[in-house]
């Protein structure tokens, strides 16, 4: 009496639902609150949600691949020294129609997600000199110029001061106009979860709502020339108060170049240099 | 007992061994291209208790005394008063660095007029010519001695371009026309910084930053605080 062959396929399945009952409670709970960037400001918050949410549609698929790797390497392994011909493979067509209506659903889903996030306050990523999703309420203008190999910073709202520190007030909406005056540059503020390319003569646009006072890393995110690894910073986010004082010094110090500079625009295009070819 | 080694096994190995030796060599060709850099020159020490003295000179181009291409470059005086190619410089930690530039080159005009501004200087006051300053017309604006890790900007004003006996290549002496600019900074804890000039001054390339601006030696280098 012969026993009938194993089911595989019921086995791999059963595995894989078990370890993904353990292990998606896990990544969900345990190891999203850690995904970067970290809760700098709301952006840089509902980015660690949507890591999250990426993280646990993509833990069972994991389980499942790694479920059937190890199965295979256990189970369906050479044994002795007699070579053997595998089992023949057939199609399955509840399978694959499974397969692809799951992968499918989950491409759609994740699509649809992504652009409805995009679409509450674009993510803090740059949107161009026309953002899709517009500032809710009172904002504070920034513009962030980057040059060979320093980002420098004006405020419109205070009479076009240029800072070579980027200070932000603390739980208000910055509006960031992002352009640069040479090569193409890239302004990342990590921990706030903004990231927009400086293009001359383009006026990239991205939203960011700060929260509580904190420093926070500044880099350029595209290699730009030979100090690009040296063009980063901190900035800081304060208190209204003390945003107001740093301002006030600010302009103080400001003061002597202030005749000098040109009046703020979303991009300058510098008068041709003597020596630039 | 003797190994009989096959003529394809001798083939192989004469080919692993030409590659292996190209490889090395090309290793070495490209780490030692890649690793040449001047040697740092220490700032003076000065009478005064933690305060030393970096003397430099901004030339249109580089004489023949001076490694090739003869672009524009920054020299600077070591400690036996020799004027030498390197932008590499050694001041010590929590003091009082007094910088003098003399600057022998025309101007080309800042990019980002802010920049014309003296940052991070003690006073943030330069000296140009004896007088002190708190900003340059930025169209006048020959080069800059900056370090963006410590918020300092030093805009360096050109020679005028109808001055008498300018200096063609460097080194350049004190009877050619020049001006005279002079700054102190403090330093912090140890550390290396990188400086770099805004003025987009290099002659025939692309925007001006180009060549020297993207060459150490030239028109950018270290800080190494020690």
């Amino acid at each position: 009496m012969s026993s009938s062959p194993p089911r595989h396929g019921r086995r791999i399945a059963l595995y894989t639902i078990i370890a993904s009952l353990i292990t998606t409670p896990l990544a969900a709970l345990v190891l999203g609150p850690h995904l970067p960037p970290g809760h700098g400001s709301r952006e840089a918050a509902a980015q660690v949600t949507d890591n999250t949410v990426l993280t646990v549609v993509m833990t069972p698929i994991a389980c499942l691949v790694l479920v059937y790797f190890a199965y295979a390497a256990i189970v369906f392994r050479q044994r002795g020294t007699e070579i053997e011909e595998g089992a023949t493979t057939r199609g399955h067509a509840g399978i694959q129609t499974a397969w692809i209506v799951s992968t499918t659903a989950i491409v759609l889903f994740l699509a649809g997600y992504g652009t409805w996030a995009l679409l509450q306050t674009g993510s803090g990523s740059g949107q161009g000199p026309v953002p899709m999703a517009s500032a809710d309420g009172a904002v504070l203008p920034v513009q962030v110029i980057g040059q060979q190999w320093e980002f420098t910073y004006r405020y419109p709202t205070y009479g076009g001061l240029e800072t070579s520190t980027l200070v932000l007030p603390a739980h208000t909406q910055v509006e960031f106009h992002v352009t640069s005056l040479d090569a193409i540059h890239s302004f990342w503020a990590y921990d706030l979860g903004v990231k927009a390319d400086a293009n001359p003569g383009a006026d990239n646009v991205a939203i960011v709502r700060t929260g509580d006072a904190r420093s926070f890393d500044v880099r350029c995110a595209e290699v730009c020339g030979l100090w690009h690894g040296y063009m980063a910073d901190t900035g800081q986010v304060v208190d209204s108060a003390s945003f107001a004082t740093w301002v006030a010094g600010q302009r103080k110090a400001f003061a002597p170049i202030a005749g000098s500079m040109p009046p703020y625009r979303p991009t300058y295009q510098p008068d041709p240099q003597r020596r630039a070819g | 007992m003797v190994v009989v080694v096959s003529n394809f096994g001798k083939k192989l190995a004469a080919t692993g061994l030409v590659l292996g030796l190209f490889s090395a060599g090309l290793a070495w060709y490209i780490g030692g291209y890649l690793m040449v850099t001047p040697d740092s020159v220490a700032s003076a020490a000065t009478s005064a208790p933690a305060t030393s003295e970096l003397t430099l000179q901004t030339v249109a181009g580089l004489g023949d005394a001076y490694s090739q291409p003869t672009w524009v470059a920054y020299l600077v005086k070591d400690a036996h008063g020799v004027w030498r190619q390197s932008t590499n410089f050694t001041v010590p930690a929590n003091s009082t660095v007094r910088v003098t530039v003399l600057q022998y080159d025309g101007a080309s005009g800042l990019r980002n007029p802010f920049l014309a501004r003296p940052e991070g200087v003690v006073g943030n006051t330069i000296e140009v010519d004896g007088k002190a300053v708190q900003a340059i017309d930025p169209a006048l604006a020959s080069h800059t001695f900056a370090i963006p890790g410590m918020h300092l900007v030093v805009p360096l004003e050109g020679v005028a371009d109808d001055a008498p006996d300018q200096c063609e290549a460097a080194p350049c002496g004190l009877e050619k026309a020049h001006r005279t600019i002079t700054f102190s900074f403090h330093t912090g804890s140890r550390g290396r910084f990188r400086w770099q000039c805004f003025v987009p001054c290099a002659a025939g390339f692309i925007h001006g930053f180009g060549g020297p601006m993207q060459t150490i030696g030239y028109m950018d280098g270290f800080l190494d605080v020690v």
